[in-house]
């Protein structure tokens, strides 16, 4: 299936099979005054799944449209398969499969019509598009809806179909901004399936946004992207050994008296996030029992969890994940 | 290593393949929206009937021969009408890829922005093209007979008139991100460069300023065109139009430099 790639459509070949899939060093975008993007540098290797998260409005977006060649690199340094994203923008998008926040399918054609013009605008056409078309379905489970109209698919089975869009063509790197927008958590989970399967089998690089933290748990690694900046890099074991043990929660009527209790009780550094105190400790269940015991009165609730990627984004930035979105999600 | 004459002659393929599908696209389109059929073309008819009937008995037609009524000379400004009306629903059709979300994935593809203008643009002179002829079966009603040659010339006319009038909607269409705003700015530009072409009334016997428009009206010579196409074999019937030379020649030039115009907008636009 890779050779798909290099003989039929690929304007050039890519550089070098060992090149990353992506590298970005030094990138900067600004819309008049405000920074969208500060200094962010970062690879996403030959067969990785690399999330990008982040609340709305942390940047993502305009990541992923300079990357999907939709908007001139302003300032910094972007290579795509090896290929300067500044120069040879042209020779990029052959080998680029992209999923969009929005859909992009046309609902008044079939499953079948809209990957056929996909495939045309990608230069595929005949026997081969044919095969191709078979192919990606298959994959995604669309074999007996090919002749359905796309408007009366559900909105998972849409999804499936953006995923078998971008990669109807056979691209090295997969780029998809948000790409579990209004799928149920069971059909986000078939869809990483997907995501990991192209990764394995096809060895595709893949950056996806999300601002689902569980989503973020199946990435390869997990970056960070908090106002412009990219706060953290790593897998995401690494990156909640930073938090350091375990969380505990305090719920109470009086945050400020608590944090300062627990200072000087237990010696460690309490925080609070969201009117509850925190604190992040190895043996986290032994001190739940000392803090209910020295406080019983003061405490309305106490909650225990291992690090989750959320208290990694509370512990970079200082912020509850979804603070700085200003509106209620999940 | 392809030789460069392989590496054109497979870019130019890439680029015939695309505009071909966005051509098709647009064709399938139209034939699941069974309402799109008749709108174009019933609007124009009501016009013409309405209009044409209205002033018959008023309006004589400076400079035409006795005996030509109002709805004969009303008849090629309706084929224009009908041109102009089916050029506009298709580029909203654009403006609405833009928003249902088609557009973005057409504009990362490995196609450059000239086949994807002249893909949106062919699709909408077809349809166009296609209502136009339609429309021609009525010629027999307001008292025209055409020929064959001029029959095929009048499709060529109009052929150019609708490419124009798509090429202008396209460059509109391409900047706009509602169709309300589109609506508002269709109706201001390409209504009155319908109004003053010669469409509704001649030239003759306008005030000098009007008169003056006219003659720098694109259309004028599109319509122009048309009259003489259509009384290829009584030229004194067309009125007092330019001739079919210049006129067709200013014509096809409108077209080329319109598409450009859409094709420079395209490439301005970022998403």
């Amino acid at each position: 299936m890779a050779s798909y790639g290099e003989t039929q459509y690929a304007v050039v070949p890519p550089a070098t099979l060992l090149e990353p899939g992506i590298t970005m060093t030094g990138v900067w975008h600004r819309y008049g005054t405000r920074v969208a993007l500060a200094d962010v540098s970062l690879q996403v290797g030959r067969g990785e799944i690399f999330g990008l998260l982040g609340p709305n409005g942390g940047g993502k977006t305009t990541l992923f449209h300079l990357l999907a060649t939709l908007m001139p690199l302003t300032e910094g340094q972007v290579e795509l398969l090896g290929y300067d994203l500044r120069r040879a923008a042209k020779a990029i998008r052959p080998h680029l499969g992209v999923v969009f926040q929005h859909p992009s399918l046309d609902p008044k054609l079939t499953v079948y019509e809209n990957l056929r013009h996909h495939g045309h605008l990608y230069g595929l056409s005949g026997a081969l598009l044919r095969e191709r078309i078979q192919f990606v379905v298959q994959r995604v489970g669309l074999e007996d809806r090919v002749n359905d109209l796309v408007e009366t698919l559900s909105g998972g089975l849409q999804r499936r179909l953006e995923l078998a869009k971008a990669f109807l063509h056979a691209p090295s790197v997969l780029l998809l901004d948000e790409p579990s927008t209004g799928l149920d958590p069971g059909a986000r989970l078939d869809f990483m399936a997907y995501l990991e399967h192209l990764r394995d089998q096809e060895g595709v690089s893949v950056l996806l946004t999300t601002h689902i933290l569980e989503e973020a748990e199946h990435c390869d690694r997990v970056g960070i992207l908090h106002q412009g900046h990219l706060v953290a890099v790593g897998t995401p074991d690494a990156l909640k050994e930073r938090v350091g043990g375990d969380v505990v929660v305090v719920q109470t009527p009086d945050p400020a008296g608590l944090q300062s209790q627990i200072r000087e009780r237990f010696g460690c550094e309490p925080v609070i996030v969201d009117g509850r105190v925190r604190v992040e400790m190895a043996h986290g269940h032994t001190f739940v029992r000392d803090v209910v015991e020295a406080f019983a009165p003061a405490i309305q609730a106490v909650t225990f969890s291992k690090p989750t990627l959320e208290d990694v984004f509370i512990k970079l930035t200082g912020h509850r994940f979804w603070e700085s979105t200003g509106h209620a999600e999940p | 290593m392809p030789s460069l004459d392989a590496k054109k002659s497979g870019a130019l393929r890439r680029a015939a393949l695309a505009v071909l599908t966005l051509w098709w696209r647009e064709m399938t389109r139209f034939l699941r929206q069974r309402s799109r059929w008749g709108s174009a073309l019933a609007q124009p008819l009501v016009f013409w009937v309405l209009l044409g009937g209205g002033l018959q008995a008023s309006f004589r037609p400076a400079d035409a021969p006795a005996g030509t009524g109002y709805m004969e000379y009303f008849y090629p400004g309706v084929l224009t009408l009908v041109m102009l009306f089916t050029a506009i629903f298709a580029t909203i059709a654009i403006v609405e890829d833009r928003r249902e979300g088609f557009l973005q994935g057409v504009l990362v593809a490995p196609v450059t922005r000239t086949s994807i203008v002249l893909g949106q643009s062919l699709g909408s002179t077809t349809l166009a093209l296609l209502q136009g002829v339609l429309f021609l079966f009525l010629a027999p009603l307001a008292g025209v007979s055409v020929s064959l040659l001029s029959l095929l010339l009048v499709v060529l006319v109009l052929f150019c008139i609708a490419f124009s009038m798509t090429n202008l909607g396209l460059i509109i269409a391409w900047r706009m991100r509602s169709t309300q705003g589109f609506h508002a700015i269709m109706n201001l530009l390409l209504m009155p460069l319908w109004l003053l072409s010669g469409a509704f009334f001649p030239v003759t016997g306008v005030p000098l300023w009007l008169a003056w428009v006219m003659c720098c009206n694109p259309l004028t010579y599109g319509m122009a065109a048309l009259r003489r196409s259509l009384y290829l074999a009584h030229p004194i019937a067309a009125g007092a139009v330019p001739a079919l030379a210049p006129a067709l020649g200013i014509t096809v030039l409108f077209g080329m430099v319109t598409l450009l115009a859409a094709v420079h907008t395209a490439r301005q636009q970022a998403l």
